[in-house]
Protein backbone atom coordinates (compact mmCIF):
# COMPACT_ATOMS: atom_id res chain seq x y z
CA UNK A 1 0.00 0.00 0.00
CA UNK A 2 2.64 2.52 -0.24
CA UNK A 3 0.55 4.51 -3.12
CA UNK A 4 -1.45 5.16 -0.32
CA UNK A 5 0.99 6.85 1.42
CA UNK A 6 2.41 8.76 -1.16
CA UNK A 7 -1.03 10.18 -2.30
CA UNK A 8 -1.84 10.73 1.65
CA UNK A 9 1.31 13.05 1.88
CA UNK A 10 0.51 14.61 -1.32
CA UNK A 11 -2.56 15.60 0.55
CA UNK A 12 -0.79 17.06 3.43
CA UNK A 13 1.71 18.64 1.02
CA UNK A 14 -1.13 20.17 -0.45
CA UNK A 15 -3.25 21.58 2.31
CA UNK A 16 -0.10 23.18 3.88
CA UNK A 17 0.10 25.06 0.71
CA UNK A 18 -3.59 26.02 -0.05
CA UNK A 19 -3.86 27.30 3.54
CA UNK A 20 -0.09 29.34 3.48
CA UNK A 21 -0.39 30.61 -0.34
CA UNK A 22 -0.77 33.90 -1.21
CA UNK A 23 -2.58 33.47 -3.71
CA UNK A 24 -6.34 32.99 -3.35
CA UNK A 25 -6.76 31.42 -6.85
CA UNK A 26 -3.43 29.22 -6.39
CA UNK A 27 -4.91 28.00 -2.94
CA UNK A 28 -8.45 26.69 -4.76
CA UNK A 29 -6.65 24.94 -7.68
CA UNK A 30 -4.77 23.45 -4.83
CA UNK A 31 -8.15 22.44 -3.05
CA UNK A 32 -9.09 20.94 -6.33
CA UNK A 33 -5.83 18.71 -6.36
CA UNK A 34 -6.53 17.45 -3.01
CA UNK A 35 -9.79 16.62 -4.09
CA UNK A 36 -8.80 14.28 -7.16
CA UNK A 37 -5.69 12.43 -4.98
CA UNK A 38 -8.48 11.73 -2.52
CA UNK A 39 -11.21 10.44 -4.96
CA UNK A 40 -7.78 8.16 -6.47
CA UNK A 41 -7.13 6.99 -2.96
CA UNK A 42 -10.86 6.21 -2.91
CA UNK A 43 -10.47 3.73 -5.77
CA UNK A 44 -7.42 2.20 -4.51
CA UNK A 45 -9.65 1.31 -0.97
CA UNK A 46 -12.22 -0.16 -3.35
CA UNK A 47 -15.00 2.71 -3.07
CA UNK A 48 -15.84 3.52 -6.53
CA UNK A 49 -18.92 4.59 -5.80
CA UNK A 50 -17.52 6.98 -3.48
CA UNK A 51 -14.73 7.66 -5.86
CA UNK A 52 -17.00 9.12 -9.02
CA UNK A 53 -18.97 10.99 -6.48
CA UNK A 54 -16.00 12.53 -5.48
CA UNK A 55 -14.69 13.81 -8.85
CA UNK A 56 -17.99 15.23 -9.68
CA UNK A 57 -18.59 16.91 -6.37
CA UNK A 58 -14.83 18.10 -6.22
CA UNK A 59 -15.22 19.75 -9.79
CA UNK A 60 -18.53 21.58 -9.05
CA UNK A 61 -16.81 22.69 -5.71
CA UNK A 62 -13.86 24.40 -7.70
CA UNK A 63 -16.07 25.82 -10.33
CA UNK A 64 -18.00 27.81 -7.76
CA UNK A 65 -15.10 28.94 -5.75
CA UNK A 66 -13.61 30.17 -8.96
CA UNK A 67 -16.68 31.93 -10.39
CA UNK A 68 -18.26 33.43 -7.95
CA UNK A 69 -15.67 34.76 -5.35
CA UNK A 70 -12.35 34.68 -7.23
CA UNK A 71 -13.25 36.66 -10.37
CA UNK A 72 -12.26 39.96 -9.07
CA UNK A 73 -8.81 41.69 -8.31
CA UNK A 74 -9.31 39.88 -4.26
CA UNK A 75 -7.35 37.05 -5.48
CA UNK A 76 -4.66 39.13 -5.05
CA UNK A 77 -4.98 40.44 -2.03
CA UNK A 78 -3.75 38.48 0.91
CA UNK A 79 -4.91 39.08 4.42
CA UNK A 80 -2.15 37.75 7.14
CA UNK A 81 -3.47 35.22 9.63
CA UNK A 82 -3.65 36.25 13.31
CA UNK A 83 -0.58 34.97 15.26
CA UNK A 84 -2.20 34.52 18.99
CA UNK A 85 -4.39 32.34 17.26
CA UNK A 86 -2.14 30.24 14.30
CA UNK A 87 0.18 30.00 17.81
CA UNK A 88 -2.88 28.18 19.92
CA UNK A 89 -3.83 26.72 17.20
CA UNK A 90 -0.60 24.88 16.90
CA UNK A 91 -0.33 23.55 20.25
CA UNK A 92 -3.34 22.36 20.31
CA UNK A 93 -3.38 20.54 17.13
CA UNK A 94 -0.34 19.04 18.11
CA UNK A 95 -2.11 17.87 21.45
CA UNK A 96 -5.07 16.50 19.83
CA UNK A 97 -2.73 14.67 17.43
CA UNK A 98 -0.88 13.21 20.29
CA UNK A 99 -4.42 11.98 21.69
CA UNK A 100 -5.33 10.34 19.01
CA UNK A 101 -2.11 8.53 18.41
CA UNK A 102 -2.81 7.02 22.04
CA UNK A 103 -6.54 6.14 21.40
CA UNK A 104 -5.96 4.68 18.56
CA UNK A 105 -3.09 2.39 19.64
CA UNK A 106 -5.59 1.18 22.16
CA UNK A 107 -9.07 1.44 21.05
CA UNK A 108 -8.86 0.97 17.50
CA UNK A 109 -8.51 -2.30 14.77
CA UNK A 110 -5.74 -2.38 12.54
CA UNK A 111 -5.69 -0.79 9.78
CA UNK A 112 -7.49 -3.23 6.75
CA UNK A 113 -8.79 -5.30 9.35
CA UNK A 114 -12.42 -3.76 10.01
CA UNK A 115 -15.05 -5.62 12.80
CA UNK A 116 -18.11 -5.27 10.14
CA UNK A 117 -19.89 -6.75 13.33
CA UNK A 118 -23.33 -5.27 12.03
CA UNK A 119 -22.63 -4.55 8.34
CA UNK A 120 -21.86 -7.96 7.54
CA UNK A 121 -25.43 -8.44 7.02
CA UNK A 122 -25.42 -6.29 4.02
CA UNK A 123 -23.19 -8.16 1.59
CA UNK A 124 -24.81 -11.57 2.74
CA UNK A 125 -28.76 -10.24 2.11
CA UNK A 126 -28.93 -7.54 -0.41
CA UNK A 127 -29.03 -9.46 -3.55
CA UNK A 128 -31.89 -11.56 -2.25
CA UNK A 129 -33.45 -9.36 -0.15
CA UNK A 130 -33.33 -6.05 -2.74
CA UNK A 131 -32.71 -7.76 -5.77
CA UNK A 132 -29.95 -5.12 -6.45
CA UNK A 133 -26.43 -6.63 -6.90
CA UNK A 134 -24.58 -3.06 -6.29
CA UNK A 135 -24.67 -3.42 -2.32
CA UNK A 136 -23.84 0.78 -1.25
CA UNK A 137 -27.14 1.12 -4.00
CA UNK A 138 -29.02 -0.96 -2.06
CA UNK A 139 -27.69 0.63 0.96
CA UNK A 140 -28.52 3.86 0.34
CA UNK A 141 -32.08 3.44 -1.02
CA UNK A 142 -33.43 0.16 0.62
CA UNK A 143 -31.50 -0.31 3.97
CA UNK A 144 -31.30 3.05 4.93
CA UNK A 145 -33.52 5.12 2.40
CA UNK A 146 -34.18 7.19 5.34
CA UNK A 147 -30.49 9.08 5.53
CA UNK A 148 -31.02 9.72 1.77
CA UNK A 149 -34.19 11.42 2.27
CA UNK A 150 -32.57 13.62 5.29
CA UNK A 151 -29.73 14.26 2.51
CA UNK A 152 -32.77 15.46 -0.04
CA UNK A 153 -33.86 17.81 2.59
CA UNK A 154 -30.75 18.94 3.37
CA UNK A 155 -29.84 19.78 -0.25
CA UNK A 156 -33.73 21.01 -0.07
CA UNK A 157 -32.62 23.63 2.64
CA UNK A 158 -29.32 24.62 1.21
CA UNK A 159 -31.15 25.62 -1.71
CA UNK A 160 -33.23 27.57 -0.19
CA UNK A 161 -31.28 29.05 1.89
CA UNK A 162 -28.56 30.18 -1.01
CA UNK A 163 -31.76 31.60 -2.65
CA UNK A 164 -32.64 33.39 0.88
CA UNK A 165 -29.43 35.03 1.25
CA UNK A 166 -28.53 36.03 -2.22
CA UNK A 167 -32.22 37.21 -3.05
CA UNK A 168 -31.89 40.81 -1.23
CA UNK A 169 -29.51 42.49 -3.55
CA UNK A 170 -31.94 42.42 -6.10
CA UNK A 171 -34.40 43.77 -3.84
CA UNK A 172 -31.68 46.72 -2.84
CA UNK A 173 -31.31 47.44 -6.55
CA UNK A 174 -35.00 48.22 -7.06
CA UNK A 175 -34.82 50.38 -3.38
CA UNK A 176 -31.95 52.31 -4.55
CA UNK A 177 -33.64 52.66 -8.29
CA UNK A 178 -36.29 54.37 -6.19
CA UNK A 179 -34.82 56.27 -4.60
CA UNK A 180 -32.92 57.87 -7.37
CA UNK A 181 -36.57 58.34 -8.75
CA UNK A 182 -37.76 60.17 -6.52
CA UNK B 1 1.75 2.18 15.41
CA UNK B 2 2.55 1.19 11.92
CA UNK B 3 -0.67 -0.61 11.47
CA UNK B 4 -2.72 2.79 12.77
CA UNK B 5 -0.27 5.25 10.38
CA UNK B 6 -3.03 5.80 7.55
CA UNK B 7 -5.38 6.95 10.42
CA UNK B 8 -2.51 9.02 12.06
CA UNK B 9 -1.77 10.77 8.60
CA UNK B 10 -5.56 11.52 8.59
CA UNK B 11 -6.13 13.16 11.55
CA UNK B 12 -3.13 15.46 10.90
CA UNK B 13 -4.73 16.25 7.56
CA UNK B 14 -7.96 17.09 9.83
CA UNK B 15 -5.82 19.27 11.99
CA UNK B 16 -4.58 21.24 8.99
CA UNK B 17 -8.47 22.38 8.25
CA UNK B 18 -9.25 23.19 11.83
CA UNK B 19 -5.97 25.43 11.34
CA UNK B 20 -6.96 26.87 8.93
CA UNK B 21 -10.69 27.49 10.16
CA UNK B 22 -8.89 29.07 13.44
CA UNK B 23 -6.16 31.27 12.56
CA UNK B 24 -6.73 32.73 9.14
CA UNK B 25 -8.88 35.94 8.43
CA UNK B 26 -9.47 35.77 4.99
CA UNK B 27 -12.79 34.27 4.57
CA UNK B 28 -12.23 32.68 1.48
CA UNK B 29 -9.22 30.53 3.55
CA UNK B 30 -11.95 29.56 6.22
CA UNK B 31 -13.92 28.21 3.51
CA UNK B 32 -10.87 25.72 2.20
CA UNK B 33 -9.98 24.92 5.84
CA UNK B 34 -13.76 23.53 6.03
CA UNK B 35 -13.81 22.05 2.49
CA UNK B 36 -10.14 19.86 3.59
CA UNK B 37 -11.60 18.96 7.25
CA UNK B 38 -14.48 17.28 5.76
CA UNK B 39 -12.25 15.76 3.23
CA UNK B 40 -10.66 14.14 5.79
CA UNK B 41 -13.56 13.11 7.55
CA UNK B 42 -14.61 11.15 4.40
CA UNK B 43 -11.36 9.48 4.60
CA UNK B 44 -11.34 8.32 7.78
CA UNK B 45 -15.00 6.76 7.24
CA UNK B 46 -13.68 4.95 3.93
CA UNK B 47 -10.30 3.71 5.51
CA UNK B 48 -12.15 2.52 8.61
CA UNK B 49 -13.66 0.45 5.97
CA UNK B 50 -10.91 -0.98 3.85
CA UNK B 51 -10.00 -5.18 4.35
CA UNK B 52 -6.82 -6.42 3.02
CA UNK B 53 -7.75 -8.23 -0.21
CA UNK B 54 -10.82 -6.98 -0.22
CA UNK B 55 -13.16 -6.57 -3.78
CA UNK B 56 -15.73 -3.41 -4.11
CA UNK B 57 -19.11 -4.34 -2.97
CA UNK B 58 -20.78 -5.39 -6.01
CA UNK B 59 -21.93 -8.74 -7.30
CA UNK B 60 -21.21 -9.92 -10.83
CA UNK B 61 -22.96 -12.41 -12.82
CA UNK B 62 -20.29 -13.74 -14.72
CA UNK B 63 -17.93 -14.90 -11.72
CA UNK B 64 -18.72 -16.14 -8.10
CA UNK B 65 -17.74 -13.46 -5.44
CA UNK B 66 -18.37 -14.29 -1.99
CA UNK B 67 -19.49 -11.75 0.35
CA UNK B 68 -17.21 -12.61 3.15
CA UNK B 69 -14.53 -11.44 0.37
CA UNK B 70 -16.16 -7.74 0.25
CA UNK B 71 -15.11 -4.69 1.89
CA UNK B 72 -17.44 -3.29 4.61
CA UNK B 73 -20.28 -1.81 2.57
CA UNK B 74 -21.84 0.55 5.72
CA UNK B 75 -19.54 3.47 5.45
CA UNK B 76 -19.31 3.44 2.04
CA UNK B 77 -23.22 4.23 2.14
CA UNK B 78 -23.22 6.99 4.58
CA UNK B 79 -19.54 8.94 3.14
CA UNK B 80 -21.75 8.76 -0.54
CA UNK B 81 -24.43 11.02 1.74
CA UNK B 82 -22.08 13.50 3.36
CA UNK B 83 -20.10 14.12 0.35
CA UNK B 84 -23.89 15.52 -1.33
CA UNK B 85 -24.31 17.42 1.86
CA UNK B 86 -20.80 18.66 2.08
CA UNK B 87 -21.11 20.44 -1.38
CA UNK B 88 -24.68 21.63 -0.41
CA UNK B 89 -22.67 23.73 2.78
CA UNK B 90 -20.05 24.84 0.68
CA UNK B 91 -22.36 26.48 -1.81
CA UNK B 92 -24.77 28.40 1.43
CA UNK B 93 -20.54 29.49 2.78
CA UNK B 94 -19.84 30.90 -0.31
CA UNK B 95 -23.36 32.53 -0.68
CA UNK B 96 -22.72 33.69 2.82
CA UNK B 97 -18.89 35.16 1.49
CA UNK B 98 -20.26 36.62 -1.47
CA UNK B 99 -22.74 38.86 0.81
CA UNK B 100 -20.42 39.80 3.26
CA UNK B 101 -17.84 40.88 0.99
CA UNK B 102 -20.76 42.80 -0.68
CA UNK B 103 -22.14 44.52 2.37
CA UNK B 104 -18.32 45.39 3.74
CA UNK B 105 -16.14 45.15 0.41
CA UNK B 106 -13.78 43.26 2.07
CA UNK B 107 -12.58 38.92 2.59
CA UNK B 108 -10.61 40.33 6.14
CA UNK B 109 -12.91 38.86 8.90
CA UNK B 110 -11.47 41.41 11.40
CA UNK B 111 -11.95 44.65 9.64
CA UNK B 112 -15.42 43.54 8.94
CA UNK B 113 -16.06 43.74 12.84
CA UNK B 114 -14.35 47.03 13.05
CA UNK B 115 -16.65 48.18 10.02
CA UNK B 116 -19.75 47.25 11.87
CA UNK B 117 -22.29 49.65 13.07
CA UNK C 1 -25.51 38.04 -32.89
CA UNK C 2 -22.40 40.09 -33.54
CA UNK C 3 -18.61 39.75 -32.27
CA UNK C 4 -18.77 42.43 -30.16
CA UNK C 5 -21.45 41.12 -27.94
CA UNK C 6 -20.98 37.73 -28.05
CA UNK C 7 -20.56 36.46 -24.63
CA UNK C 8 -18.96 33.19 -23.70
CA UNK C 9 -15.71 31.76 -24.07
CA UNK C 10 -13.81 31.37 -27.36
CA UNK C 11 -14.73 29.32 -30.49
CA UNK C 12 -11.92 26.56 -29.59
CA UNK C 13 -14.33 26.15 -26.23
CA UNK C 14 -18.03 26.49 -28.33
CA UNK C 15 -16.49 24.06 -30.75
CA UNK C 16 -15.52 21.77 -27.83
CA UNK C 17 -18.35 22.18 -25.98
CA UNK C 18 -21.15 21.20 -28.77
CA UNK C 19 -19.36 18.47 -29.11
CA UNK C 20 -18.77 16.87 -26.20
CA UNK C 21 -22.00 18.00 -23.86
CA UNK C 22 -24.01 15.43 -25.32
CA UNK C 23 -22.09 12.82 -24.49
CA UNK C 24 -21.66 14.18 -20.91
CA UNK C 25 -25.70 14.28 -20.86
CA UNK C 26 -25.34 10.53 -22.06
CA UNK C 27 -22.69 9.11 -19.61
CA UNK C 28 -25.06 11.00 -16.88
CA UNK C 29 -27.85 9.27 -17.80
CA UNK C 30 -26.11 6.41 -18.06
CA UNK C 31 -24.69 6.02 -14.41
CA UNK C 32 -28.34 7.45 -13.40
CA UNK C 33 -30.02 3.94 -15.11
CA UNK C 34 -27.11 1.68 -14.20
CA UNK C 35 -27.15 3.02 -10.50
CA UNK C 36 -28.01 -0.62 -9.15
CA UNK C 37 -25.60 -2.80 -11.56
CA UNK C 38 -22.48 -0.38 -11.51
CA UNK C 39 -20.96 2.11 -9.73
CA UNK C 40 -22.64 5.48 -9.27
CA UNK C 41 -26.24 5.78 -8.55
CA UNK C 42 -28.43 9.29 -8.14
CA UNK C 43 -26.02 11.21 -6.63
CA UNK C 44 -23.12 11.28 -9.26
CA UNK C 45 -25.38 10.52 -11.90
CA UNK C 46 -27.52 13.84 -11.16
CA UNK C 47 -24.29 16.04 -10.64
CA UNK C 48 -22.67 15.00 -13.88
CA UNK C 49 -25.98 15.84 -16.30
CA UNK C 50 -25.78 19.27 -14.12
CA UNK C 51 -22.54 19.26 -14.54
CA UNK C 52 -23.45 19.17 -18.66
CA UNK C 53 -25.32 22.14 -17.77
CA UNK C 54 -23.03 24.04 -16.26
CA UNK C 55 -20.75 23.51 -19.69
CA UNK C 56 -23.09 24.75 -22.01
CA UNK C 57 -23.64 27.60 -19.52
CA UNK C 58 -19.69 28.64 -18.92
CA UNK C 59 -18.77 28.11 -22.52
CA UNK C 60 -22.12 29.76 -24.16
CA UNK C 61 -22.36 32.76 -21.31
CA UNK C 62 -25.66 31.50 -20.20
CA UNK C 63 -27.85 32.59 -22.75
CA UNK C 64 -28.25 29.21 -24.27
CA UNK C 65 -28.57 26.90 -20.43
CA UNK C 66 -30.60 29.53 -19.54
CA UNK C 67 -33.28 29.59 -22.55
CA UNK C 68 -33.72 25.67 -21.15
CA UNK C 69 -33.79 26.29 -17.76
CA UNK C 70 -34.66 29.41 -15.78
CA UNK C 71 -34.52 29.47 -11.76
CA UNK C 72 -38.09 28.68 -11.41
CA UNK C 73 -37.81 25.20 -13.76
CA UNK C 74 -34.79 24.11 -12.17
CA UNK C 75 -36.98 24.71 -8.86
CA UNK C 76 -39.82 22.80 -10.29
CA UNK C 77 -37.52 20.34 -11.16
CA UNK C 78 -36.40 20.05 -7.63
CA UNK C 79 -39.64 19.47 -6.16
CA UNK C 80 -40.82 17.29 -8.96
CA UNK C 81 -38.18 14.86 -7.62
CA UNK C 82 -38.76 15.23 -4.12
CA UNK C 83 -42.50 14.66 -4.82
CA UNK C 84 -41.47 11.31 -6.59
CA UNK C 85 -39.22 9.76 -3.52
CA UNK C 86 -42.10 10.71 -1.31
CA UNK C 87 -45.01 9.21 -3.03
CA UNK C 88 -42.86 6.13 -3.56
CA UNK C 89 -42.25 6.04 -0.22
CA UNK C 90 -46.04 6.82 0.74
CA UNK C 91 -47.25 4.07 -1.81
CA UNK C 92 -44.58 1.82 0.61
CA UNK C 93 -47.09 2.45 2.99
CA UNK C 94 -49.51 -0.06 1.84
CA UNK C 95 -46.93 -3.04 1.87
CA UNK C 96 -45.39 -2.83 5.16
CA UNK C 97 -43.91 0.34 5.70
CA UNK C 98 -42.38 3.80 4.83
CA UNK C 99 -40.08 3.67 1.50
CA UNK C 100 -40.60 -0.18 1.38
CA UNK C 101 -38.91 -1.88 -1.05
CA UNK C 102 -42.19 -3.13 -2.97
CA UNK C 103 -41.80 -4.88 -5.73
CA UNK C 104 -38.04 -6.22 -5.36
CA UNK C 105 -38.87 -9.87 -6.46
CA UNK C 106 -39.72 -8.75 -9.83
CA UNK C 107 -36.75 -9.18 -12.17
CA UNK C 108 -33.76 -10.95 -12.04
CA UNK C 109 -30.77 -9.33 -10.26
CA UNK C 110 -28.30 -8.20 -12.38
CA UNK C 111 -30.25 -7.20 -15.12
CA UNK C 112 -31.71 -3.38 -16.04
CA UNK C 113 -34.68 -3.87 -14.83
CA UNK C 114 -34.41 -5.45 -11.53
CA UNK C 115 -34.56 -4.35 -7.82
CA UNK C 116 -37.70 -2.85 -7.32
CA UNK C 117 -38.21 0.34 -6.69
CA UNK C 118 -34.24 1.49 -6.73
CA UNK C 119 -34.02 2.76 -9.94
CA UNK C 120 -37.18 4.60 -9.48
CA UNK C 121 -35.40 6.25 -6.53
CA UNK C 122 -32.34 6.76 -8.26
CA UNK C 123 -34.32 9.06 -10.76
CA UNK C 124 -35.90 10.74 -8.33
CA UNK C 125 -32.75 11.68 -6.44
CA UNK C 126 -30.95 12.65 -9.32
CA UNK C 127 -33.20 15.02 -10.56
CA UNK C 128 -33.79 16.72 -7.17
CA UNK C 129 -29.60 16.86 -6.74
CA UNK C 130 -28.97 17.98 -10.15
CA UNK C 131 -31.75 20.62 -10.19
CA UNK C 132 -30.65 21.69 -7.11
CA UNK C 133 -26.68 21.93 -7.78
CA UNK C 134 -28.23 24.17 -10.85
CA UNK C 135 -30.24 25.78 -9.25
CA UNK C 136 -27.49 27.32 -6.93
CA UNK C 137 -24.95 27.52 -9.43
CA UNK C 138 -27.37 29.46 -11.79
CA UNK C 139 -28.12 32.08 -8.98
CA UNK C 140 -24.58 32.49 -7.54
CA UNK C 141 -23.03 33.07 -10.81
CA UNK C 142 -26.47 35.78 -11.70
CA UNK C 143 -25.64 37.64 -8.63
CA UNK C 144 -22.13 38.03 -10.18
CA UNK C 145 -22.91 38.77 -13.02
CA UNK C 146 -25.36 42.12 -12.02
CA UNK C 147 -22.76 43.09 -9.25
CA UNK C 148 -20.52 43.38 -12.67
CA UNK C 149 -23.01 45.20 -14.57
CA UNK C 150 -22.96 47.57 -11.16
CA UNK C 151 -19.73 48.54 -12.24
Amino acid sequence: MIELYVLLGLMIAGAVIAIEVKNLLSAVITVGIIGLALSIIFILLKAPDVALTQIVVEIVAVIMLIRATLNREIAQKSCGSRPFGAFMGILFLGLAVIAAIVTFSSGLAPFGEPLMTVSRFYPLNAVTGTGAVNVVSSIILDYRAYDTLGEATVLFTAVIGVMTVMRSVGKKKEEDLQENNE
Amino acid sequence: MNAHLPYILCIILFCIGVYAIISKRNIIKIILGVVIAEYAVNLFLILVAYKVGGRSAIFSETQVILPESMVDPLPHALVLTSIVIGLATTAFLIALAIRLYGKYGTFDITRMRELRG
Amino acid sequence: MSKEHDPGMSVIVKTVTRLTVGLILLYGIYIILHGHLTPGGGFAGGVIVALAFINLDLAFGGSISASIFSKTSTSVVEALGAIMLLSLGLIGLRYGGFLENFLHSDGNPGQLVSAGIIPLENIAISLKVGAGLFGIFLILIAIQKFESEKK
